[in-house]
């Protein structure tokens, strides 16, 4: 454990070419977005081809995982704060959920997709887009949740320690 | 029972017809919503709310099916055996009701017990994660498909985990014990998982009616049945902690908090033991050499090994809740003994025994739990003169402890009879000596205790004799519900060896 | 010797197996013990993953062309399977009238469960670890049983 007031006092001149992490910062701002955008790709390419919320959700957390890695926790945590991550959790479960019980209400067995629209084919299409959101929504917040949880109980790799 | 089939009058249609997906989508939905309630008085009346309305969906959906017999629900609309069925018949209905009504019971002991044992910030995750158990056992106990009951055992041990770890507030014991029951819970769950994918090898198919139409078929299947069969029976046996697989159990129960020991007791094992039942007898069939094989030599092999052990070690154990743990081995091992003998009169006396250790367990460790919420008491030396400081607690742990050795007139009698008789019938005489036996043995453990609150002056603290402190009406009310249905068990079983016959004729065949 | 290496799949899953359960039981640290569980569990991805294997089978997609009457827009030629299957589940994914032999998509789809399950298996264990380490100062087993050890002793001295 090194002490943060010393290691900031190495590390405060921001001199590019004395800074170990310039690369990795410049490729990672570069990469983040397009993973995202590749999550997100995945995720509304699921509903007729490979694909789905389950492998959206996990990498879309590890755009934001790499964020934490290369920028540090706090900066991520400034980013993607902790308390929307336990909205999160219960917003994808209650999406999931609530598809379900929609299909209740509309007459259906639970999770019945088919009555969700005016015809069947329609509301499997509907209804397998709505679970999937609730799934990508949990799995994110849920890995990230997990990321910050093991992160934040030791103190950060310092510079020194690189 | 006329009177009984009259009150499904008041139960909707809707309830009835899609109870089976209401009794597990319910809980799942709201231990998510509970999990962010900010008031944890809130978040205890939501989970009570959600209890309540889990018995009274379960009772209807047992008298619903005594009346109409086997229900079938097609989960999303899609039909057996492709989709996901929730099948709610003979043998599940009674397990159904018995852990929703554990749930609700548990839940009104928790409000004062949480407050003295879960830190403020915790009790809301704890109620959602004691939720999402019941959702995983309730699911784990409907469902249809092979591959969703391990999927709903992994979301009631994955809970479990988490409310054994959180006895480390009061224990740190409590996290190693939680470890330890993680690591051979996820062995038992993965050797099930292993047996699961052979028997799809060996059968195509996950939708366990489907499953045994096939092996039927087959006469018993190939070699890789017989292996999908061995690894499914050892991950059970872990986590119904057949005996020698049993030693998570004891740690588990005695470091987590106490709502979380007095629900596991009742409810945890008794699932896997139901889901032992489920695929011995329904999947796979006695007729099969192997199943035969398995019955005699590993389940009343073990059973007869684990009630003599268990209940030797249950002795010489100095905490009280070590005690009952090991003694809840012994208990499994007499369902075990039950099941193995494999006639219906026997299958039905595990069965019976099974719903009533539930009752009578669970009653127990609510009274110790009692205790250790007034003095507490963890440790066996310390019940001295518990009768006179705490009457009414104690009077419920009597009953039901007289009710685990099997004293007439109570639940535990009406169980042990039945199975001694079974046993009897089968020409097993050997198996009545080993239930005489370990009945005297629970005599020896339950009895030094009661010895020592009723024939000892309650102890000097600090120059005073410690004076009469009862427990909190919100604790005294469930332990007494179950002290009186042991009782009432005892006197008026026919409703209970009722349900558990019926059960065992759906298994068996009558007679 | 030729069955051994014509089901190599088997080979690899019953190795992977062995040394996880070996790890599980062998190491008495705690971090170990948990890399052991996930090796185990692993090898039972493997055993559902190949078994889904058809020779010779393709990626279980939907072709438009070898299908039920594609619509302009795409979505109605899932409408005959959908419904058939959905209604009576007389038959599932690829119905009569396709040649496509497909791989079997259904255990991938029960691995994608059991992955997450082993996920929050492993991180409810490793959170276990930290929290036993913060309590305890050590991940040894044995060091915990002892700790435990003189705990009871001095539990059941006073």
């Amino acid at each position: 454990m090194s002490d943060p007031s010393h290691t900031s006092s190495e590390t405060s001149e921001p001199i590019l070419g004395r800074d170990p992490h310039v690369l990795l910062r410049v490729i990672a701002k570069f990469l983040i977005p397009l993973i995202a955008l590749f999550g997100l790709y995945v995720q509304f390419h699921g509903d007729y081809g490979p694909g789905g919320g389950f492998q959206a959700g996990v990498i879309l957390a590890a755009s934001v995982i790499l964020y934490a890695l290369v920028f540090g926790l706090k900066a991520a945590k400034a980013a993607f704060p902790p308390r929307l991550i336990r909205y999160g959790m219960v917003l994808g479960v209650l999406l999931y959920g609530g598809t379900g019980v929609l299909s209740w209400i509309l007459g259906g067995e639970f999770l019945n997709y088919s009555v969700l629209a005016h015809d069947a084919s329609h509301g499997q299409h509907y209804g397998i887009l709505a679970v999937e959101l609730g799934v990508l929504v949990t799995v994110t917040t849920v890995m990230i949740a997990i990321f910050y949880a093991f992160g934040s109980r030791q103190p950060e790799t310092s510079d020194e320690d690189w | 029972m006329p009177s009984m089939f009259s009150a499904l009058e008041y139960v909707p249609d809707w309830l009835l017809t899609h109870g089976p997906a209401f009794l597990m989508a319910l809980p799942l939905i709201m231990a998510a919503i509970t999990s962010i309630l900010p008031n944890k008085r809130v978040a205890w009346a939501s989970t009570f709310i959600v209890t309540a309305i889990l018995t009274l969906t379960a009772f209807a959906l047992a008298l619903y099916n005594a009346e109409v017999g086997t229900t079938i629900y097609k989960m999303g609309g899609w039909a057996p055996p492709h989709g996901i069925s929730l099948v709610v018949d003979a043998l599940n209905a009674p397990v159904l009701v018995l852990i929703a009504l554990m749930s609700f019971i548990t839940i009104i002991y928790a409000l004062p017990a949480t407050v003295a044992e879960i830190k403020p910030n915790k009790r809301a995750p704890f109620y959602a994660a004691f939720l999402l158990c019941v959702a995983g056992l309730l699911g784990m106990v409907i469902t249809g498909d092979a591959f969703n009951v391990f999927v709903f055992l992994e979301v009631s041990s994955i809970s479990t985990y988490v409310l054994v770890a959180m006895g480390a507030a009061r224990d740190r014991r409590a996290l190693s014990a939680a470890y330890n029951y993680l690591i051979l819970g996820s062995i038992g769950a993965t050797f099930f998982v292993i047996g699961i994918g052979f028997l799809y090898m060996e059968t195509g198919t996950l939708n366990m009616a489907d499953m045994a139409r096939i092996l039927a078929d087959l006469d018993g299947g190939s070699r890789v049945a017989k292996v999908a069969f061995g690894f499914i029976i050892i991950g059970l046996g872990l986590k119904l902690a057949m005996f020698p697989l049993h030693t998570w159990l004891p740690g588990a129960y005695a470091y987590a908090p106490t709502p979380v020991t007095v629900f596991l007791a009742s409810t945890a094992t008794k699932a896997a033991l139901y889901l032992l039942l489920r695929f011995t007898f329904f999947v796979f069939d006695p007729s099969y050499a192997y199943v035969a094989d398995e019955l005699l030599y590993i389940l009343v092999g073990m059973g007869v090994i684990g009630m003599v052990f268990a209940s030797l070690q249950a002795i010489f154990q100095t905490d009280a809740r070590r005690m009952l743990a090991f003694s809840s081995v012994a208990q499994v091992g007499y369902m075990l003994l039950g099941i193995g003998i494999a006639t219906t009169a026997s299958v039905a006396a595990g069965y019976l025994h099974l719903i009533n250790h539930a009752v009578i367990k669970g009653g127990l460790f609510l009274a110790l739990g009692a205790m250790w919420y007034r003095f507490g008491i963890t440790r066996t030396e310390d019940f001295k003169g518990l009768g006179k400081t705490m009457p009414l607690t104690m009077g419920a742990f009597t009953v039901l402890g007289l009710s685990l050795i099997g004293v007439p007139f109570t639940a535990g009698f009406v169980s042990k009879i039945n199975l001694a008789g079974a046993a009897a019938d089968a020409g097993w005489w050997w198996a009545v000596g080993v239930i005489m036996l370990t009945s005297i043995l629970a005599l020896v453990y339950i009895g030094r205790v009661l010895l020592l609150a009723y024939f000892q002056s309650p102890p000097v603290v600090n120059g005073e004799v410690v004076v009469r402190n009862e427990a909190p009406l919100m604790m005294l009310i469930p332990m007494w519900i179950l002290a009186l249905t042991s009782i009432f068990i005892g006197v008026e079983s026919d409703a209970v060896v009722g349900a558990a016959t019926r059960a065992a004729e759906l298994l068996l065949g009558a007679g | 010797m030729s069955e051994l290496f014509s089901q190599y799949n088997y080979v690899v899953v019953i190795i992977l197996m062995m040394t996880g359960l070996y790890t599980v039981f062998a190491s008495r640290n705690l971090i170990k013990k948990l890399a052991g569980l996930s090796v185990f569990q692993t090898s039972v991805f493997l055993l559902y993953i190949t078994i889904g294997k058809v020779s010779g089978g393709q990626p279980p997609i939907l072709i438009e062309d070898k299908g039920y009457g594609a619509d302009k827009d795409g979505h109605a030629l899932l409408d005959g399977p959908i419904q058939l299957a959905a209604g009576d589940g007389s038959y599932i994914l690829p119905g009569p009238g396709t040649d496509v032999l497909y791989s079997n998509p259904l255990p991938h789809v029960l691995i994608l469960t059991a992955i997450v399950v082993g996920v929050a298996t492993l991180s409810i264990g490793l959170a276990l670890t930290v929290r036993i380490r913060e309590v305890y100062h050590t991940i040894e087993e044995d060091e915990i049983q002892n700790m435990d050890f003189v705990y009871n002793l001095e539990g059941t001295a006073d």
